[in-house]
């Protein structure tokens, strides 16, 4: 009874699938975590993947081989939870029948659903999903052919920073101060100290500190006493104010680098005049001057009343990756929207230049960096490792 | 040289900071034989009362430090009246777990009244003097000062006067206090009062240090204050003060001689390793069943 069921929606399913092809239409999924802890996450991924789409459909929709097609977007939501990202994945694919998936954001769902792709060949990018495993397989340590990601890694960020330290400021000595006990700092934190002694610097000090900790005077005046040219602090946004504030209280002077874990605007009001000046890395910049990220705003602006934030950005820089690969593919199937994919080099996005290279799913592309001034968060330099 | 100054100055700031939160746990075990383990978030009840008194009110810094000193005082005085009282008689268990349950209480109302960590701004103007690559800051020199200022006090007022003498009578035998025309009630309540307004200006204190304060700031910081409580000799006054430094000086000293990593973990081992050989603290003394 269930097979005959099963059968007959699937016999639907199939009908369903080909009367959209007659429509001149190509489905595409998103799963964003509208529900669960992160809504804020999944309401931005929401906006931003809808004006994408009506942009794309208000010119008359995309050129594909010499036909035009309009684009039919499916939201499906993953409450943040990684076993309903799997199943969206799952329902995207065998039910509304989409040729690619932008989403989940999170890793925690993004590498479920990643999986799912890879076995069943349709290509997915995540906007936001930082960890590694998205994009490898962890079992076999080799790339996921269908998988991609819109962001840069943590890894990636660090080597940049250090390059930034090195080339931008020109400095040779560097401190690090970062949570052990968080993993995501504590990769940053080692590989940029990593990259920044390959290119001959030296690190004077590397303390460390658990959640939580609110004075850090030991550790500061360790760091002061091997006089660096520049304190780095992948921390929270919430831990920065205090180590910066007790560093100036000890005299150090030398200008504060951080990661991306402070792009929050809340790290202004806590952290008053004393984190002016310093740098830190960011996916996004909603006050660049390049045009096509001003238009971008603007646009975003005008429909939904709010400053886009970096998984806005993402998502619809995902967006624009997955149609500037639709343009090239040639015909309107997963196959060759992935291949297309592979070969994208230097695509002009919201968050930065974007180059895929041939079996890697991880991008290559600028990191931006915004610097605290007149209490304001402003955009700096993009910077290539 | 330069250095090490600066590290026993960082350690003796931190020491303070923890002897004065220790001694609001040691009154309360040395009177009622209970440990209060809301103390923590009565001492973030003092921060969030100097943010209050600081950015909202724009008071200068001896009202602040007397509104959050008092104010705590008199939450401290309403848990004991509301939770505490009317379980003296029920087993010691019972009341350990009440006191738990206070501390989950308070973080969380002070949750739903405001989640975000805030900033507190300048009490007193920061100024820092230079001797020799030393940096001496006019916050840590008050700190220090004001900490041992208010030890003092808290001594006098145990070994001096007359609230003092019933305190300690208190918790010699607190059967036989009423006989001697002592309220109980009213002894309890002071001792409360003083362990929480002590906690309140540490609060006061530690925001002026450390100028970022959320809700649950109060957790490790009353764990640690509770260990340099137990170091020193629950119960003794004293002894808390005494734990309150030694505590301070074995986390800076092991982060100094080690990656900052292994800074808890090196200080709490030392810790367990003094108490396997001084089960009652460094000024504790054994207590023997009375009958």
């Amino acid at each position: 009874m269930v097979r005959t069921l099963l059968l007959g929606l699937s016999l639907v399913l199939l009908m369903a699938g080909c009367t959209a092809d007659k429509d001149n239409a190509i489905h595409v999924g998103v799963i964003a975590e509208l529900t669960g802890d992160i809504p804020a996450v999944g309401a931005s991924c929401k906006n931003a993947a809808e004006m994408a789409v009506k942009t794309v459909n208000d010119a008359g929709g995309i050129d594909v081989g010499g036909r035009k097609y309009l684009i039919k977007l499916q939201i499906e939501d993953s409450a943040g939870r990684a076993e309903q990202a799997a199943s969206a994945a799952q329902k995207l694919i065998t039910h509304d029948k989409v040729i690619a998936i932008i989403g989940p954001n999170a890793s925690s769902g993004a590498i479920p659903a990643s999986e799912i792709a890879e076995t069943a060949k349709v290509p997915l990018i995540s906007p936001w999903s930082t960890n590694p495993k998205t994009t490898i397989d962890p079992r076999t340590g080799k790339q996921k052919s269908y998988v991609f990601r819109a962001c840069y890694m943590d890894s990636f960020q660090g080597r940049v920073l250090a390059a930034f330290a090195q080339s931008e400021l020109k400095v040779k000595t560097a401190a690090v101060l970062y949570d052990v006990a968080s993993e995501v700092l504590k990769g940053q934190a080692e590989v940029f100290k990593t990259s920044f002694i390959e290119k001959g610097g030296t690190i004077t000090g590397f303390e460390t500190y658990t959640t939580g900790n609110k004075d850090f005077t030991v550790q500061m005046t360790k760091i002061k006493n091997g006089n660096p040219e520049l304190i780095f602090l992948p921390t929270y946004y919430s831990d920065v104010p205090l180590q910066v504030q007790q560093a100036r209280r000890f005299g150090i002077t030398v200008p504060v680098l951080g990661s991306d874990a402070w792009g929050s605007h809340d790290l202004l009001g806590l952290c008053g005049k004393d984190c002016e000046g310093a740098f830190f890395s960011s996916h996004f910049s909603a006050n660049s001057t390049t045009p096509g990220v001003k238009k971008f705003v603007d646009d975003y602006k005008a429909l939904y009343g709010s400053v886009p934030d970096d998984v806005a950005a993402l998502t619809y820089d995902s967006f624009g990756i997955l149609f500037e690969a639709m343009k090239k593919a040639g015909r309107p199937g997963s196959e060759e929207i992935k291949n297309s994919i592979q070969k994208i080099t230097d695509f002009k996005g919201v968050t930065g230049n974007i180059t895929f290279h041939e079996g890697s799913g991880d991008p290559d592309k600028s990191v931006v960096i915004l610097q605290i001034k007149d209490g304001e968060f402003q955009w700096f330099a993009d910077i290539k490792p | 040289m330069a250095y090490i100054s600066q590290q026993l100055l960082n350690m003796l700031q931190l020491g303070s900071i923890y002897a004065v939160i220790a001694l609001g746990y040691t009154m309360v075990y040395g009177v009622l034989s209970l440990i209060n383990f809301a103390h923590g978030d009565l001492f973030m009840i003092g921060a969030f009362l100097c943010f209050i008194a600081t950015a909202k009110l724009h008071l200068p810094f001896v009202v602040v430090l007397a509104v959050a000193a008092i104010g705590t005082a008199v939450v401290g005085m309403a848990v004991e009246r509301l939770a505490y009282r009317p379980l003296r008689a029920a087993p010691k268990v019972s009341a350990i777990i009440t006191a738990l349950g206070v501390g989950v209480f308070i973080e969380n109302l002070t949750l739903a009244i405001s989640p975000y960590p805030r900033h507190v701004p300048e009490m007193i103007p920061n100024v820092s003097w230079n001797f020799n690559g030393l940096t001496v800051s006019s916050i840590a020199v008050l700190v220090v000062l004001l900490s041992v200022l208010l030890m003092a006090a808290l001594d006098f007022i145990v070994r001096k006067t007359r609230y003092g003498m019933a305190m300690r009578a208190l918790s010699w035998d607190i059967k036989t206090l009423p006989l001697m025309g002592v309220s109980v009630n009213a002894i309890i309540a002071l001792t409360f009062a003083i362990g929480a307004g002590f906690g309140g200006a540490a609060g006061t204190m530690y925001a002026m240090a450390f100028p970022v304060i959320d809700p649950y700031m109060g957790i490790m910081i009353g764990w640690k204050a509770f260990i340099a409580a137990v170091v020193g000799g629950i119960g003794n006054i004293r002894g808390a003060m005494l734990g309150g430094y030694i505590l301070g000086a074995v986390e800076t000293l092991a982060a100094v001689a080690l990656p900052s990593t292994y800074r808890d973990f090196i200080a709490f081992t030392l810790l367990l390793i003094l108490l396997i050989f001084r089960p009652n603290g460094i000024l504790g003394q054994p207590k023997t069943l009375k009958v």
